[in-house]
């Protein structure tokens, strides 16, 4: 107990009387399915991600990883099962309160296009502190802050996004995710557009970043060499592959 | 922070953005003018006449009457008796009375016989009466003072010899060569008929009507020959009271030795105007279209770049933006574009009403306020943005429905 309450973020405290307050990330027996397609889709009967570990999640395309990180950011729902999030059944609240939560308590990295090109780095973080309303009176020293850990200078601060090169903007886009403190942090192939001096930067210096802020860290890629910088995998099939173990709870 | 993100967004798109808002300023201001001049025309031909009770002449419509009397505009059908006009004078009712006699012209400016009360009680505008830019009002018989535009055009001045014409049109075959009028007097400008006429005397006009060699024998003696006038087309009455009128009206309407009909200045020009309506409303229509289709121009803008910013969305998306926040940020791009143009148009249409006041008054009589801040164009205003609203609502729910589908990563 104790271990955990060290663990758990200070605006996190009210989840702490969850039974489950050890799980980030907790699934049961979600399923999703696109319209009018049977192929596609995610069955999970169970997943538990602890807090703080950082989770290499690989799997062929088209096995349903973005799918689940959909699900776990909130952006789509899923059509049966519930999803907790740091306690909390994400998956019951309304679209405007999962908005919400996700503003404060998630971050994300897309693989690319993670900025708004024509605004400054500094207006696109704001915006995350601004759909947070986080109410930091400061955003620029933080930002600074955080890009100097991310191994960028300060004055990139006032460059438009679509001046800089895409592994200053995947960093950006980190720092971006970090800036309200979130206790989630979801990576999606962020360095498919990195050479591989960049990848390996990148990488070792997203580990740093969520070591040092204890982030649970979901990871997708299909790149097997990035599976090095993780001491947790999981395969996608394999979490589908439960199911088929557990035939009666899955939907 | 929304309105800084539409904001940016808008000057990312400079070059469709510009040109949507020049359509939307070019239709503002197109619509705005038709508003402003519509309402200023009216009262610039609401300020030809003032403080005149009743129009009295021969009987036929009561606009026809307006017309000539008061806009010197078409041929009296017939003239009153002079004596009618000094019945009228003296009646009681009657606080002063103003006689006209027209049908000659002066170079295409039209000729009005009067006398000294026409200096000294006709009014215009707000109650404004005549006054001398030059010299003074005409004394005898073959003296004459001209407004402002007829001095203008002609290029004539104070002590300066004219010939006047009979008929109306500028090159009548009876000249009268042999009545050379002295100019007395040049009237400041009204932004009425008023400076368009040559003013001469009720006797003048009776002696220009006279066989040359009569004309010659006045020339040499004023005395020799009688120009006592024998009618007048119209009399312009100032009453003692106003509640008179009414009763006034009805006493000369009914009047037995000769046949008179007084007219309500007033109820004549709302008459008129509401002649005029129609094309009026024609005008409001075309520039309600006008508008609607830059509108939509707007919006097609808008759509059109709905594809190219499916990233972006998913981005706002991501960082916790609910559609309904998307939906705002492209109306906040619509209104930001609507009201920058109207307040251009604004500028714009001020600046060319001050700058042109002086040729619209003197080429069609338009005096233009160019203040444009007011009620109506606050109504106007109004309007637009509502409609810009509307119409921009079609790209926001594009935008709302793109925010809604919008997933991670969704290349």
């Amino acid at each position: 107990m104790s271990e955990v309450a060290e663990h758990a973020h200070p605006n996190n405290a009210e989840n702490d009387a969850n039974p489950n307050q050890d799980a980030a990330i907790e699934l049961s027996h979600v399923s999703y399915r696109y319209n009018g397609e049977n192929s596609s889709g995610v069955d999970i009967p169970e997943w538990k991600v602890n807090y703080a570990d950082r989770v290499f999640l690989h799997g062929h395309s088209g096995s349903g990883k973005t799918t689940l990180l959909n699900l776990l950011a909130g952006v789509l729902t899923p059509k049966s099962g519930t999803l907790s999030l740091l306690g909390k059944p994400f998956s019951a609240l309304s679209a405007r309160q999962k908005d919400k939560f996700r503003a404060q308590h998630i971050g994300v990295v897309f693989q690319q296009f993670n900025l708004i090109p024509y605004l400054s780095v500094l207006k696109n973080i704001e915006l995350a502190t601004y759909f947070a309303k986080a109410g930091k009176t400061n955003v620029s020293d933080a930002a600074s802050k955080l890009l100097l850990g991310l191994n960028l200078p300060a004055s990139i601060l006032q460059q438009p996004a679509h001046s800089l090169s895409v592994g200053q903007q995947q960093r950006v886009a980190i720092a971006r995710a970090l800036i309200n403190k979130p206790e989630i942090l979801l990576v999606d192939e962020p360095t498919s557009a990195l050479d591989a001096a960049a990848r390996d930067a990148f990488m070792t210096i997203l580990i740093d970043m969520c070591k040092q802020h204890k982030i649970t860290l979901i990871f997708v890629s299909h790149d097997m060499y990035l599976k090095k910088f993780f001491e947790t995998s999981v395969e996608m099939c394999s979490l589908k592959q439960s199911s088929l173990k557990q035939p009666a709870e899955t939907k | 922070m929304l309105v800084s993100l539409a904001w940016s967004s808008l000057g990312s798109r400079k070059k469709s953005v510009v040109l949507t808002f020049l359509s939307l300023l070019i239709s503002i201001s197109v619509l705005l003018s038709v508003e402003h001049i519509r309402q200023q025309a009216k009262e610039s031909f609401n300020r030809t006449i003032s403080d005149v009770d009743l129009i009295v002449g021969a009987p036929s419509g009561q606009l026809n009457l307006l017309l000539y009397s008061v806009f010197r505009m078409g041929s009296p059908t017939s003239n009153i008796k002079y004596e009618s006009y000094e019945a009228l004078q003296e009646s009681k009712l009657v606080e002063w009375a103003i006689p006209i006699s027209l049908g000659d012209s002066h170079r295409g400016f039209r000729v009005m016989g009067t006398n000294g009360n026409y200096f000294q009680h006709f009014k215009f505008g707000n109650k404004q009466a005549l006054s001398f830019q030059n010299g003074q009002a005409f004394a005898s018989l073959f003296e004459a003072v001209i407004g402002a535009d007829v001095a203008k055009e002609l290029g004539y001045q104070v002590g300066d010899h004219v010939v006047i014409s009979h008929g109306i049109g500028n090159t009548s075959f009876t000249n009268h060569d042999n009545t050379p009028f002295t100019i007395t007097g040049i009237l400041s400008a009204t932004g009425t008929p008023v400076d368009k006429t040559v003013h001469v005397s009720l006797n003048a006009i009776e002696a220009i009507h006279l066989s040359a060699s009569k004309q010659n024998q006045l020339l040499d003696d004023a005395n020799s020959v009688n120009t006592t006038p024998e009618s007048v087309t119209a009399v312009m009455l100032g009453l003692t009271s106003k509640f008179a009128t009414f009763k006034l009206q009805r006493d000369i309407n009914n009047y037995k030795t000769d046949r008179l009909m007084a007219i309500l200045p007033g109820v004549a020009l709302t008459e008129l105007w509401q002649m005029m309506g129609t094309v009026e409303n024609l005008l409001r229509v075309i520039s309600i279209l006008v508008l609607i289709s830059s509108l939509f121009g707007l919006s097609t803008m808008l759509l059109a770049s709905m594809q190219q910013r499916k990233n972006e969305i998913a981005v706002l998306r991501v960082l916790g933006a609910g559609p309904g926040v998307i939906f705002t940020l492209v109306l906040v791009e619509a209104l930001i574009l609507v009201l920058l143009a109207i307040v251009s148009a604004i500028g714009l249409l001020s600046i060319t009403l001050t700058l042109s006041s002086d040729w619209l008054a003197a080429q069609y009589g338009l005096f233009l306020s160019p203040n444009l801040l007011t009620l109506e164009t606050l109504k106007v205003v109004s309007v637009i943005t509502i409609a810009a609203i509307v119409t921009s609502a079609i790209p926001a729910f594009e935008a709302y429905k793109n925010a809604l589908h919008s997933s991670l990563s969704a290349v």
